[in-house]
Order: C-alpha cells, then sequence, then structure tokens
C-alpha cells in the first residue's frame, strides 16, 4: 500500500509547472483567449517533445506507456494555470481509441496524436445535462455501402483546433464513435462562459464515412470514457480549485482593512480552511480514481462518481467565494479570480454533475 | 501509487483476521469474563502499543501494519486494544519520550497490561481551546507541589486511576506557554475531589476536578518544570492513522443504508427519494474522503515526510458527519426516531436517538472545528493567527 507520487511523477510535475510558468503564463492564456481555437501549434508541440501527449499511449504506438495517474500530474498542474489547449480531449480520444479501436485503427491513428501531428477529440452526449446512452442522438445509417451520418452534435470541446473528431452516433449495430476528419464537416464555434475553454457544435448531416472510420462502442465502453472523461476533468479542477485557494490565501494575507490583514478574521480565515479541506478531499478522491482506471477497474465507477460528484460543488462554491472573499477587485476582469470562478462553472456539468454522479453512487451503494 | 498490499501486509491481515476467527465470540456471547481473556490475548500478540518499541514492550509494529490491525479490528466489531484510551494515546507516548527511567518502569507496564486508566487534566472552567492559558497553581514545598484549582470535562474521571495533570508552575514566563508543568497524579490523592457532570444524553462521562491543597511528589512530574506544553504537544502529535474509525463510519453507513430501506417519506419508499439517495451518498463521498485523505497522509508519515497539521482535514469532516448522519436517521424516522429505548415505536434500539445526542464527545473533545480551521489556516495556509 503506497498512496504518494513516485521520484519520476514528482519529476514530472516540476516539469509542468516549469512549463507553466515559462511558456505559458497567464499573459499567454488571456492571449489564446481571444483566439476562435484556444490553441497555439508551439505549444503544443512542446507538449509532444516532453513526451505528455504519449502518455497513456503504449510504447507500441510511440508513447511512454505510463498510466492515468501521470496524466492527473499533467492535468492537474496545466489546468493550475488555465492552460487552454485541448489536453483532455486529446487523453479522452487515445482512451477510446485504445478502447474501442481495431489493430488497425490503432496503428493508424494513435501514432500521429502521441507525435502531436494529429489534433483529436471526443464528444459523446447530445443532451446538454443527460448522462446516458439515450441522450446520444447522432446517428449513423447504411446507405449504398457507405454510412451516412445525421444529426448535430452540439457540444465538442476543441472542436475549433481539433483535426479529427470521435463522436458518438448510434450505428447499425448499435452504439458506435464516428471518426470524421475535420475537412468533412461543418464546425460552428460557439461562444462560451470560460473563455479558456473552446467548444463548438459539428453538423453531420449528410456527410458519409467509410466503414473503418466506425469504432464499435458498448454501453460499458461508454460508460468508461465517461469515467474517464470524469477522472480528467476532477484532475483540472483539483489543479484549478487549488490555484484559486492559494492565489485567495496570498491575497488575504496582504490585504489590510481595520488595521489587520482580513486573513486575521476568522470570517475569512474559516472559509480558507474549508476550503482547503475540500481540495484536499477531492484531491484525494481523484488520485484514487485515477488509479483505478489501469489497476482496479472495477471500482473505477464509483470512484469517478465520488471525485467528481465530490468536486463538481465544492469547486463551484470555491470559485465563488475566491471572487467573494477578495472583494471588488476579485470582481474585475483584469485580475485572475474571475477566471477561475468561470472553469468551476464549466467544469460542473462535464461529465456528469454532482446530481448524476451523487445519485450514481446511492445506486451503487445499494440504495 | 499502489493501493495493493504487498505480500507480507497481507499476510499480516490474514494473522488478524484468523486470530480473530478464533478468539472473538460473536457479541451476544460475551460474557462477563471476555474482556479480561480478551485483553490477555491480545496483550500476548504484541497488539497493544503494537507501535511502541520493543524496548518499552511494544512491537515495533509498522504504520501500515498498524492501520492493518485497527481496521481489521473495527471490522470486527472487536473491543478496543487496551482498556486505557489516554494512557495508549497520550500518558504512555508521553512518558517514553519525557520520562524517567523510574516512571518508565513504573507506569509503561501497567498501561500495556491493562491494569491501570487513565485521564487527561487539561481543560479547566475558564480554559478550554486556550489550553495554554490554564491557571490550575502548583507550588513547591520540599519534594512536593502543592496543587490548588480546578479542571473540568475531564472524560473517564470517575473510573480512571490516574490523571496527566497540566498545571501553572510559572506566573511571569515571556509567553502563557511557559510555565506549565506535567504532573501525574493518582486519582485517590487526599485533596482530590471528582464531581461527575452529566451530558444531554444523560450520561456521566465527563467531570469536574477539584484540587485542594493536594500534594504531589516531584518524582511524578513529566518532563521538566516549564515544559508541560511540549510535553502536551508532543502526545497530540503522537495521533496515527483514523483507518479504524473510517471503518467505523463505514459501518454506521451500512446501517443508515439498511434503515433507508425500511423507511417511507409521505408514503412512498425513502430510497427512492432524490434527496434521501444524494444525503446518504454524500455521507459515503466524505467518509471516502477520509478514507483516501488517511491514507495519503500514512504515505507521508512512512516516508519520513512533514505532516502539518492535515489531521486537521479528517477531524472536520468527522465532525460534521457524527452531527449529520444521526440527525439524518432522527429525520428520516420521524416521531418513531425521537422514542428512546423501550419505547414502542422505538427504531433501531434507540441507537440513534441516542447518538444523536452524543456528537459533542467527538467534535468538541480534542479540538472544536473552529479550532481545527484555526489550525488549518495558520499552520497550512499560513494566515496571520486571531
Amino acid at each position: 500500500m503506497n498512496f504518494g507520487f513516485s521520484e519520476e511523477q514528482n519529476l514530472l510535475r516540476d516539469q509542468v509547472v516549469r512549463f507553466m510558468t515559462e511558456a505559458c503564463p497567464m499573459t499567454k492564456v488571456r492571449e489564446l483567449s481571444n483566439t476562435p481555437s484556444r490553441f497555439d501549434a508551439d505549444l503544443w508541440q512542446q507538449m509532444a517533445d516532453l513526451g505528455w501527449l504519449g502518455l497513456t499511449i503504449p510504447e507500441a504506438y510511440g508513447g511512454l506507456e505510463l498510466k492515468w495517474v501521470d496524466l492527473t500530474v499533467v492535468l492537474e498542474e496545466t489546468a493550475a494555470g488555465l492552460c487552454p489547449l485541448p489536453l483532455v480531449s486529446h487523453a479522452l480520444s487515445c482512451a477510446a481509441i485504445l478502447e474501442c479501436g481495431s489493430a488497425a485503427q490503432k496503428s493508424q491513428w494513435l501514432p500521429a496524436l502521441a507525435s502531436g501531428e494529429a489534433i483529436c477529440t471526443l464528444a459523446l452526449y447530445d443532451d446538454p445535462n443527460w448522462i446516458d446512452a439515450a441522450a446520444i442522438k447522432a446517428t449513423a445509417n447504411l446507405e449504398d455501402g457507405k454510412l451516412m451520418l445525421a444529426g448535430v452534435k452540439p457540444f465538442v470541446n476543441d472542436a475549433m483546433s481539433a483535426d479529427y473528431f470521435l463522436l458518438a452516433v448510434y450505428g447499425p449495430d448499435g452504439l458506435a464513435l464516428a471518426a470524421v476528419g475535420k475537412e468533412q464537416v461543418t464546425v460552428t464555434s460557439q461562444p462560451v462562459m470560460d473563455q479558456t475553454k473552446a467548444v463548438g457544435s459539428i453538423d453531420l448531416n449528410g456527410v458519409t464515412i467509410a466503414h473503418d472510420q466506425l469504432l464499435p462502442m458498448s454501453p460499458d465502453q461508454l460508460s468508461y470514457l465517461t469515467d474517464c472523461g470524469a477522472v480528467a476533468i476532477t484532475a483540472e479542477m483539483v489543479g484549478a480549485a487549488n490555484a484559486i485557494l492559494q492565489l485567495t490565501s496570498e491575497y488575504a494575507k496582504e490585504r489590510i482593512q481595520f488595521g489587520k490583514p482580513i486573513g486575521q478574521y476568522q470570517g475569512v480565515k474559516h472559509r480558507l480552511a474549508e476550503i482547503f479541506v475540500d481540495v484536499e478531499s477531492f484531491r484525494s478522491l481523484c488520485y484514487y480514481a485515477a488509479w483505478t482506471v489501469d489497476d482496479a477497474r472495477d471500482e473505477l465507477p464509483r470512484a469517478a462518481s465520488l471525485a467528481k460528484g465530490y468536486a463538481s460543488d465544492a469547486f463551484a462554491q470555491i470559485g465563488i467565494d475566491g471572487v467573494g472573499l477578495h472583494g471588488a477587485i476579485g470582481f474585475t476582469a483584469e485580475y485572475d479570480a474571475q477566471l477561475y470562478l468561470k472553469r468551476s462553472k464549466w467544469a460542473r456539468p462535464m461529465y456528469g454533475d454532482s446530481d448524476f454522479h451523487l445519485d450514481r453512487v446511492a445506486t451503487l451503494g445499494g440504495l | 501509487m499502489d493501493f495493493d498490499y504487498t505480500a507480507d501486509e497481507q499476510t499480516f491481515r490474514e494473522e488478524v483476521r484468523s486470530f480473530l476467527r478464533e478468539h472473538l465470540p460473536p457479541k451476544s456471547d460475551r460474557g462477563k469474563d471476555f474482556i479480561h481473556t480478551w485483553l490477555e490475548k491480545v496483550r500476548a500478540k504484541g497488539w497493544i502499543g503494537f507501535s511502541w518499541p520493543k524496548e518499552f514492550g511494544g512491537s515495533d509494529g509498522g504504520l501500515i501494519e498498524q492501520a492493518i490491525l485497527k481496521e481489521e479490528m473495527a471490522l470486527a466489531k472487536a473491543p478496543p486494544l487496551g482498556t486505557s484510551f489516554m494512557g495508549l494515546a497520550w500518558v504512555g507516548p508521553g512518558i517514553m519520550k519525557y520520562g524517567t527511567q523510574a516512571q518508565k518502569e513504573k507506569f509503561i507496564p501497567d498501561i500495556l497490561d491493562s491494569k491501570v486508566t487513565w485521564c487527561t487534566g487539561y481543560s479547566e472552567p475558564n480554559y478550554g481551546s486556550d489550553l495554554a492559558a490554564i491557571q490550575c497553581k502548583a507550588v513547591t514545598d520540599g519534594d512536593c507541589y502543592v496543587v490548588n484549582g480546578q479542571k473540568i470535562w475531564t472524560t473517564g474521571a470517575s473510573w480512571s486511576d490516574w490523571i496527566i495533570l497540566l498545571v501553572r508552575t510559572g506566573f511571569d514566563g515571556a509567553s502563557k506557554h511557559d510555565g506549565i508543568t506535567c504532573l501525574l497524579v493518582p486519582m485517590d490523592s487526599p485533596g482530590l475531589e471528582v464531581r461527575p457532570i452529566e451530558n444531554m444524553a444523560g450520561d456521566k462521562h465527563f467531570a469536574e476536578i477539584f484540587f485542594t491543597d493536594m500534594r504531589v511528589p516531584v518524582e511524578n512530574r513529566l518532563g521538566d518544570e516549564g515544559e508541560g506544553w511540549n510535553v502536551t504537544i508532543s502526545a497530540l502529535a503522537n495521533e496515527r492513522s483514523s483507518i479504524g474509525e473510517v471503518t467505523q463510519m463505514f459501518d454506521k453507513l451500512d446501517r443508515l443504508k439498511i434503515l433507508v430501506k425500511q423507511c417511507s417519506k409521505q408514503g412512498k419508499p425513502a430510497s427512492a427519494d432524490p434527496i434521501v439517495r444524494r444525503t446518504v451518498a454524500s455521507f459515503e463521498m466524505k467518509i471516502a474522503a477520509m478514507k483516501y485523505n488517511g491514507l495519503r497522509y500514512l504515505t507521508k508519515q512512512i516516508r519520513g515526510e512533514p505532516l502539518t497539521s492535515e489531521t486537521s482535514v479528517n477531524k472536520l469532516h468527522r465532525a460534521s458527519l457524527e452531527i449529520e448522519m444521526d440527525d439524518f436517521a432522527l429525520q428520516l424516522t420521524g416521531q418513531s426516531g425521537l422514542q428512546l429505548r423501550g419505547g414502542e415505536s422505538t427504531v433501531d434500539r434507540g441507537v440513534w436517538s441516542k447518538s444523536a445526542l452524543n456528537w459533542p464527545n467527538v467534535v468538541i473533545g480534542g479540538g472544536t472545528p473552529n479550532i481545527q480551521r484555526n489550525i488549518i489556516a495558520e499552520r497550512i495556509l499560513g494566515q496571520p493567527k486571531d
């Protein structure tokens, strides 16, 4: 039994922190937030060179063959600086191909993902707030020996930077992921509250794909990818929540009112302590869930739901209180606290909010 | 990161389990002599004071093994390992670190052999959370200290044999932490009077203690004069993993789920009610968080990394869960839940209605939630002191 990071994982963490400080500081994040894609090819290539893009890809396909615990380290620290690049979408695409792809499909796509040549994203559900196979509306029907797609995928993360999309559809044999290239479809960028995240809709109507562009997906696999999504988003929430805690905590030490730092007043310091309790707690649940992805998959559904169920509400309140404890300065666009509040709103429904996850915990626990 | 246990750890767990199968009868079959035999057996296994050094009669047990031992004991609903909780948790470790050779020889074996029960004389009427400001006074007279003053909220004072007592021996120190001294005192000392206090649950677990010209030999001082605060802090720092209490809380959660399945709400099954489901799941979420927080902190300890005050995190979770779980059970069971043991509609033999009044034992004892928040804000986040 050992619930700590290895020496290598700590070095990886140092590397990500250094990268964020040097290559992707908040000035860069704000600059990218003003572009439609929130993407930077140079930064992406640096990430590929550091091996981050092939972290969970087997060595046979050009990756490092590490685990989700390692991925968690990268997602946590990049999210601490609100890095807008499509790391979560990328990691989930890798998981989807590894899980649902044939040997040929893996050989075809994974090496390009590991090297950073191709950017891919994943979109599962078509309902704004429903995690269920029935919330997938898009279809792929057989017509003249080809697969004709129909429907609109309304919530595709990182749609404007991706070269390829893995989109959940109902195919001739049931659930599947349709692998579609960006040149085949119309992508419409959507304005979204968190400007560090890019979302687009994809119109699939009239698009045809070849049979080898379809990856069959069982309901269990859909559930697995949803859980992976919940773990990845929670890892980002750990990093972002801790960052706004540190920002607010430092401010409370410096801001003087009534002759004392505001952190001396229990109304402020106790709320900071409670935020620490929450971040510590969903951090522990997140690390455990990340470990189950590779090492105890039977426990993943409950572990992922415990982590995302905790983080969804806790981070939302942390975002609000992080801004609120700052007073008026926290409300300004120029100050960074507000960006974390927006991230907390963005992360809440992704791969299930607390209503979904806690109800699942109740079901899995026998209620 | 690896949550699987090593082969050695598994072997130890099996050893504990097979011991329990052989020596722990079901609760209904535990007669009057059971506890005595039980204590002799676990003592012989070296499981009382398991983590203590061998030179003091412990087993030098590792942190993981200790956690396994506690977890298995809690799962089997075994009685505590040893009768003196305070003796094992605070007094023994304090004596091992600060005691004289004579004190070590006199006190340690009796704690391990469950011959002596200890209580802790810390709080006073005017000084609870502000412990370092205590005023109970001790002055030297020849080879004795003469103690005058009062302690209060002393758990187990009525049935303990000895008390570890914090007194003030210095009155003009630069800080209130100076001038505190720690004394080891038999509860039958002349000049010591115990007056039990009834709590809101109707129990008399704690008491006031009055000291009038009580004489304590200097040889019963633990540590140097004026060193009492450090002795106390080191005892507090000795607190170990919370794995045993997490196991107990999962057990309570299981009992709560059984209750939910038996109850209805507005004529419909309570288990189908979204608020009920969400509430129970959020308890599970917090208990699971305590479990994995605890394992993270345990790993830090094993690696010799500094543990600042992270254990306060789990204390805060425990405090809110202690209050909320019983309260939820009461709300769920409506008017039946209010009936005490022996009533016609009493639920679960009155355990919920009883424990719904007993939370201050856990929530206030050992530092109130607001004190835990101060500790986290000041020692971990570096906020200025109040």
